[in-house]
């Protein structure tokens, strides 16, 4: 197979249009992938264009580009990491564009951007510091390279603008005309970034530097990647996590339309490569496939619930937290007990996994939307069996992540193993929704029975939350276990996270891991915990007879940031003032991935049982706001990922696999089902919180406390579509 | 041979009739623009214009395009500058984007059919799938493109 097979597609984008950008000084390699505003000749000029450092580069039109580590998964975390440098750089924001390095470069460069995994909400919050010190290095490079001209003393220049000026001789030089130069100034240390007061870029709702091609089609995901020579596969692996592929009957489809090969891929899967995908898929799905299911093959969802429900009484557990005596304090007052549980939940990006390879004897490449480049170039290293430096990763802009594309990087295995059996083919590998679905990493199933007791003045003395399920680190990253622990898996429940100040307190957890992978999915273990811990708390407050938001607030005493959000949210949500007939709120407080949230929904459920989110007032604390426009952006799409969740995510177990397919058997969430949303911003400074993740786990509590409100029905399982509204 | 009309230019294209239309605009035409999301009809990130009207052109086979106007994303305006393109700008509506080509031209088909929507009217009408949750910007970004209408 060679490049003589020339896809169909007559706009087949030159791949050098692709690896054209702004290249890193010494390496001579390309890096960028588009350079919006640049058209594709002038990008491809602009390989001669030296960086002024890591993560500036200035053109002589003045177009500064930044390097952007992070991937962009419509998160905005793009456009937040070139504010934290334009501001520091001093430059016309807009003349502001970006480029992803690639991970091989970053490889190269002794890791000269850092982590370029994303997830965690940790895009800004980790690399705000050496990030804006990149931009303000830079700046004083471009002001050195203008003094040097001068022959000043660089202390009696400013830089604004992109303009470095000299105020006594009035002399000014743009950044255009000094970047070359200032690229072999000698790099100064320990410059010092701006206080807050000066900013003029951080903190403002600029827009989004990447909207424009997302309104006209141009903007290309790995779905649409074409390239000369191109051949499309379809996959399918073994339904039942762990089994393997036994046979396959590729004569029965090798006459069909545009099929150029059926190959077995890793164990456990088998392709169709073919001209075009829908040619791959149509072919794939008239394959006779023998499976060799194994053990597994029995497992079901009762099963795993029995299983899980063991655990609830079982004398095997880890324990994370352990303060007074909870069962004295049972003894001393009122006492109540809650069993609540949490499905598997898959992530559902809209576009589905895909990865382009394309190997040969000494070469690997590899074009991926992925959350964790240097995870993808490792996938790669190990598939094509070539050392390091014979590999690379291009970056393409993620049609959804949510965590799916980052830890685990299985699609880039498979279109490795797949590109290497057609050595300088590049291969275009796409999961049919089918796929996707079956073959996810889901929002590990847990249980939760909590025992809480009050004291005789109806405070909350004494819980004791017993969790039993799975375990992400335990699953597959046992080196992350601290002393035998998943830290992880109490997200929300421990120390400054929790902040409630409980007397007698008990969290453990019964490990019951299954054969279904488990993975981070968007708020992660917050998720789950966040209904156990919220709406088990309502039962509390309601047991004393006390106001759900007095009773936290009660508790929140030695939280002053906790706090914080629970009163900007009771505020603007005023909580305590008379809503229209039949609409009921309820609340949830929420710290996670360093911020502080906390949510009042508006809801009311029909005589029928039809429940409608009217409204949901979010307030986070997220310490210090790149971009306010985008955090109220990620709160509502939050919001909306919580409520489908909510309404409908859950993945059941049959036969050992995912009974859910397409969107025909796992509903979506529409516009007809969004609540207005209100951000309220209370970022108190000193810190950097995260963005993406926190707000989604406050969702499902708040919205099951509010059906309480206007029902009086405790909901304690999800998705809420198993559940009868109805009132009694 | 199949002839199909998109965005004013007539192409000949040598697939299977029963192809969908999706694929041809993909992967014969270059037109990358509709994006495969489920292939079932539901999510609407395929959606394009067909003789004026929004259809889901993964189930739509070349065949039934045939001798019909057909405008995907590529083809709403030489420039941005449809009215809902604007008000999508203008509150950065989009976040992964993957579903906002779809979302644009469900939109925009709604504005055509209906120049001042009401909230329930975009309920109805707008059935297509965004799971980055950009449903607020999305129902704002309706209104402000009826109430700013063609320039």
């Amino acid at each position: 197979m060679t490049d003589s097979m020339i896809s169909a597609n007559p706009l087949a984008i030159d791949r050098r249009r692709f690896l054209a950008g702004s290249a890193a000084a010494g390496a001579g390699f390309a890096l960028g992938f588009h350079l919006p505003g640049i058209d594709p000749a002038e990008a491809q000029k602009a390989g001669s264009v030296p960086e002024v450092n890591a993560w500036v580069v200035i053109h002589p039109d003045d177009t500064v580009v930044v390097r952007i580590a992070r991937s962009e998964m419509g998160q905005g975390t793009l456009t937040g990491l070139a504010q934290l440098v334009a501001d520091e750089l001093d430059c016309d924001w807009s003349k502001v564009t970006t480029e992803y390095p690639t991970p091989g470069e970053n490889h190269r460069r002794k890791r000269v951007w850092g982590d370029m995994s994303t997830g965690g909400s940790r895009g800004l919050r980790q690399s705000v510091t050496y990030v804006r010190q990149g931009g303000a290095t830079a700046r004083a490079m471009l002001i050195a390279a203008a003094a040097k001209r001068w022959g000043v003393p660089a202390g009696e220049c400013t830089a604004a603008d992109s303009v470095v000026a000299h105020k006594a001789s009035g002399k000014t030089l743009r950044y255009g005309e000094l970047a070359a130069e200032a690229a072999k100034m000698p790099v100064p240390t320990g410059v010092k970034v701006k206080p807050q007061s000066a900013w003029k870029i951080i903190g403002k709702p600029v827009k989004r530097l990447d909207t424009a091609e997302k309104l006209n089609g141009k903007q290309i995901y790995g779905t649409d990647l074409a390239m000369p020579g191109m051949l499309s596969a379809a996959i399918k692996a073994c339904p039942v996590f762990g089994g393997k592929l036994k046979s396959f009957d590729a004569d029965k489809i090798k006459a069909m339309p545009g099929v150029r090969h059926v190959l077995k891929v890793g164990d456990n899967a088998v392709a169709v490569v073919a001209t075009g995908w829908w040619q791959a898929k149509t072919a794939l799905d008239k394959l006779p496939i023998t499976w060799d299911e194994g053990p597994n093959a029995k497992v079901s969802s009762a099963s795993i619930a029995d299983f899980l429900k063991e655990g609830l009484t079982a004398k095997d557990v880890i324990v994370a937290a352990k303060k007074g005596d909870v069962a004295a304090a049972a003894k001393a007052g009122k006492t109540i007990e809650a069993t609540y549980d949490t499905p598997f939940l898959h992530h559902v990006t809209m576009e589905p996994m895909n990865c382009t390879a394309k190997v040969t004897a000494d070469r690997c490449e590899v074009w991926v939307p992925t959350q964790n480049g240097e995870a993808a170039l490792a996938a790669a290293v190990k598939a094509s069996g070539l050392p390091i430096d014979k590999c690379e990763v291009y970056k393409l802009h993620l049609g959804g992540g949510f965590g799916r594309r980052g830890a685990f990087q299985d699609y880039v295995t498979q279109a490795v193993l797949l590109a290497k059996q057609l050595p300088g083919t590049p291969v275009k590998l796409v999961w049919s929704r089918e796929e996707d679905m079956a073959h996810g990493f889901y929002r590990p199933i847990t249980m939760c029975k909590l025992t809480g007791s009050l004291d005789k003045d109806g405070n909350l003395a004494g819980l004791h939350m017993r969790l039993s399920g799975m375990s992400i680190l335990h699953q597959h990253f046992s080196h992350r276990l601290s002393g035998g622990m998943d830290r992880l898996f109490f997200q929300g429940l421990l120390g400054d996270e929790l902040g409630y100040d409980i007397p007698n307190l008990l969290v453990d957890h019964a490990l019951r891991q299954t054969h279904v992978p488990v993975g981070f999915w968007r708020g992660v273990n917050h998720n789950q915990n966040a209904v156990y811990k919220e709406c088990f708390l309502d039962e509390l407050a309601h047991l004393a007879g006390k106001d759900p938001v007095d009773f936290r607030r009660k508790l929140l005493a030695k939280a002053p940031k906790h706090l914080a959000v629970l009163e900007a949210a009771v505020k603007k949500a005023e909580w305590g003032k008379p809503l229209p007939a039949g609409v009921h709120r309820g609340v949830c407080v929420q710290a996670g991935f360093g911020s502080y949230a906390a949510a009042i929904a508006e809801v009311s459920v029909s005589a029928r049982g039809r429940l409608k989110v009217h409204r949901v007032v979010c307030a986070i604390d997220c310490g210090t706001a790149c971009n306010p426009d985008q955090i109220a952006a990620q709160t509502e799409g939050a919001i909306a990922y919580g409520l489908h969740a909510t309404i409908y995510g859950e993945n059941t177990i049959k036969a050992g696999r995912v009974v859910e397919g397409n969107f025909d058997t796992y509903e979506m969430m529409r516009i007809d089902e969004m609540p207005h949303v209100d951000t309220v911003l209370v970022p108190s400074g000193g810190f950097w919180g995260g963005i993406g993740e926190p707000l989604t786990p406050l969702l499902a509590p708040a919205v099951l406390n509010g059906i309480f409100a206007a029902t009086g029905k405790r909901v304690r399982t999800l998705p809420l579509k198993n559940v009868d509204l109805k009132r009694a | 041979m199949i002839s199909l009309k998109v965005n004013g230019k007539t192409h000949s294209v040598d697939v299977a009739p029963d192809t969908p239309l999706l694929w041809v605009l993909r992967e014969q035409l270059g037109l990358t623009g509709a994006k495969y999301g489920c292939g079932i009809s539901i999510c609407g990130a395929c959606t394009v214009h067909i003789n004026g009207e929004a259809v889901r052109s993964c189930v739509t086979t070349a065949k039934d395009a045939q001798g019909k106007e057909i405008v995907t994303i590529e083809g709403l305006s030489p420039d941005s500058s449809h009215p809902i393109q604007k008000a999508w700008a203008a509150l950065d509506v989009p976040q992964c984007g993957y579903c906002q080509p779809g979302m644009i031209m469900a939109a925009a088909a709604l504005l055509k059919k209906k120049p001042k929507p009401t909230d329930a009217d975009i309920d109805t009408e707008m059935t297509n799938v965004c799971r980055c949750g950009t449903y607020q910007r999305v129902r704002a970004g309706i209104h402000l493109a009826a109430k700013n209408g063609r320039t």
